[in-house]
This record gives C-alpha cells, structure tokens and sequence, in this order.
C-alpha cells in the first residue's frame, strides 16, 4: 500500500478530481448500460406475456 | 441423415463452427459462458482496481494523474477492436447473408461506442492536468472522436431504415469503409507530431513500472471480459425479440417469465 491514510489516497496528491472523475463516471456508464439490458429484458418478456 | 453410430463413431467431423451460425445454438452457447465472462470481469476488475489505485506508485513525471491509465488506455484499445470486429461481422453478414453476424455486429455497437467516448472522457481529464487543456485538435484525439461519430453513424443509420436486414446491410457498409480510421488512430502518435505521448508499451519494449503494466493489463483483461459478457447478452435479447415467432424462443420466453 502506498497511501498512508484514506485522505491521501482520496486525494491523490491533488489529482484526485481528475482521477475519480474519470473513474467514477467510467463505473457510471457501465452501470447505465446494464440498467438498459436489464429494461430490454423486461421489455421482451412482458411484451411476450400480453 | 447421420445415425447415432456415425456421429458416435466420428465425433470431431460431426461438430462444425457454422453450427454456432444458427440462432438457437449460438444463445445457448452464449448462456452458458455468459456467467463466466462475468466472473472474470469482475474478479480482474477488483484485482486491477487494488493493483493500480493503492500498489502501483506514483509516477515520477505525471504524478497520480497517471492512473487514469488503467481505465483510458483499456478503454481505447477496446474502442478500436470493437470497431474491427463490428467490421468484420458486418462484412460476414453481407457475404452470407447471415442475420446473426449482423446481429453480432449491431450490439457491439453500443458497446463500442461506449468505449470510445470513455476513452474520450478519460483522455480529456487527463489532458487538463497534463497538457493544460481538456481537448486540443491532435490527430490522435481528432481521429478518435471520428470514431465516435463512426458508431454513432452506424447506430443512428441502422434505426433510421425500417427494413431490418436493408439497415443492416447499409449500416455494416459505413462500419467497413470507416475501417480506415482505425490504423490512423493506431499510428497518429507516429506519423504525426502529437501532443498525445506515445505507445507505452509495444511487443518489443515497456517504458512502464512492472506493477503499473501488470496493473493495466489485468484492467485491459477486465474490459475484454465485460464486453463479452454485454455483446453476449445483448445478442441473446436481440435474439429472443426478433426471432419470438419460433417454438425454442417462445420455451424459453416462458421459461424466462417464470423466473421472473
């Protein structure tokens, strides 16, 4: 480990915007795109059953 | 018609690739290495995580910028081989007029359009700390951004036709002429006088700590398995909403229902 505390390590010596914002925004996107498999899915079954 | 001696007797020559050109063989092949694409992406995904934001040290011209690394450059290398093989599927599907390779190709799209703009993102907040602006007009970037727009085009003139196989055909013409842009992206850094550095790594050599390659291969390793899991899946739902007519889709609709 390379941080001495968990401020440190938010903070990645002043990079942490840049860090966490692309980090973040990354696990965002992967998050919202099986959000929108999972309504697909939903979508086929339901239009399925009607 | 083979009897069940035959296919006992010669079981390698009973098996072929193109079986997997059926629909229904590819779904339930799919089905199963879906889980296991997930397990992967995942566990190399938290391995990576911990490797480059809490193992790899600081680098000593960037700083703690650098880590964006882990994300942009896997993230990159995935926008390009998307391409490719959106490409490729959407020239197998031309060839043998094959609906599921257009399928194929249609919903590594999404996926690949995705990467890109990752890519994009991750580049312009490592551009700010490093170069002083978010986006600069280099013909890395420039060519990038073209690829964006390539699987938007793709994305928007395969809706934009309602004939389904006539979208196809036309959107999987745009993705192969647009092939072009891939090894101008590759090689921009080279032949041009780019702002972007250079490759860190090629076959011959690494210009990379030893913790921070493994770090970002693993990560590389981990966007592979998520896009294979998500291609997979998005196929397989493609799959059951178009071809919903057939027997074996309408088993395993109910099949489905239940579950739910």
């Amino acid at each position: 480990m390379i941080w001495s505390s968990f401020s440190d390590f938010i903070h990645m010596n002043g990079y942490g915007p840049y860090v966490w914002g692309s980090f973040i925004v990354t696990f965002i996107l992967f998050y919202v795109e099986q959000r929108s498999l999972k309504l697909f899915r939903k979508k086929i079954i339901s239009s399925e059953q009607s | 018609m083979q009897t069940k001696t035959d296919m006992n007797s010669q079981p390698s020559k009973s098996m072929h690739w193109f079986t997997f050109a059926a629909p229904s063989k590819f779904y339930f092949l799919a089905k199963k290495l879906i889980p296991f694409f997930w397990l992967l992406a995942i566990g190399l995904g938290i391995a990576g995580l911990i490797l480059g934001l809490l193992f790899a040290p600081t680098d000593a011209v960037q700083g703690d910028s650098y880590r964006i690394i882990f994300i942009h450059v896997p993230a990159a290398w995935m926008s390009m081989v998307l391409y490719v093989a959106m490409a490729f599927w959407g020239a197998i599907g031309m060839i043998f007029n094959a609906r599921l390779a257009y399928r194929i190709s249609n919903s590594i799209a999404i996926t690949g359009a995705l990467m890109t703009f990752i890519a994009l993102w991750t580049g312009a907040l490592w551009g700010k700390p490093t170069w002083g602006a978010w986006w600069v007009w280099d013909a890395r970037l420039t060519s990038e951004l073209i690829l964006l727009f390539l699987y938007i085009g793709y994305l928007s003139l395969y809706s934009a036709i309602d004939d389904k196989r006539k979208a196809a055909k036309a959107a999987s013409l745009l993705a192969i002429i647009g092939v072009v842009n891939v090894p101008i992206i590759y090689f921009s850094v080279k032949w041009w006088n780019t702002l972007h550095q250079g490759a860190s790594i090629t076959v011959t050599k690494t210009s990379m700590d030893s913790s921070m390659l493994l770090a970002m291969l693993i990560m590389t390793f981990a966007f592979w398995s998520y896009t294979f899991a998500t291609v997979f899946t998005r196929v397989n739902y493609k799959t059951l909403d178009e071809e919903s007519h057939t027997d074996w889709v309408q088993k395993e609709l109910s099949s489905m229902g239940v579950l739910k």
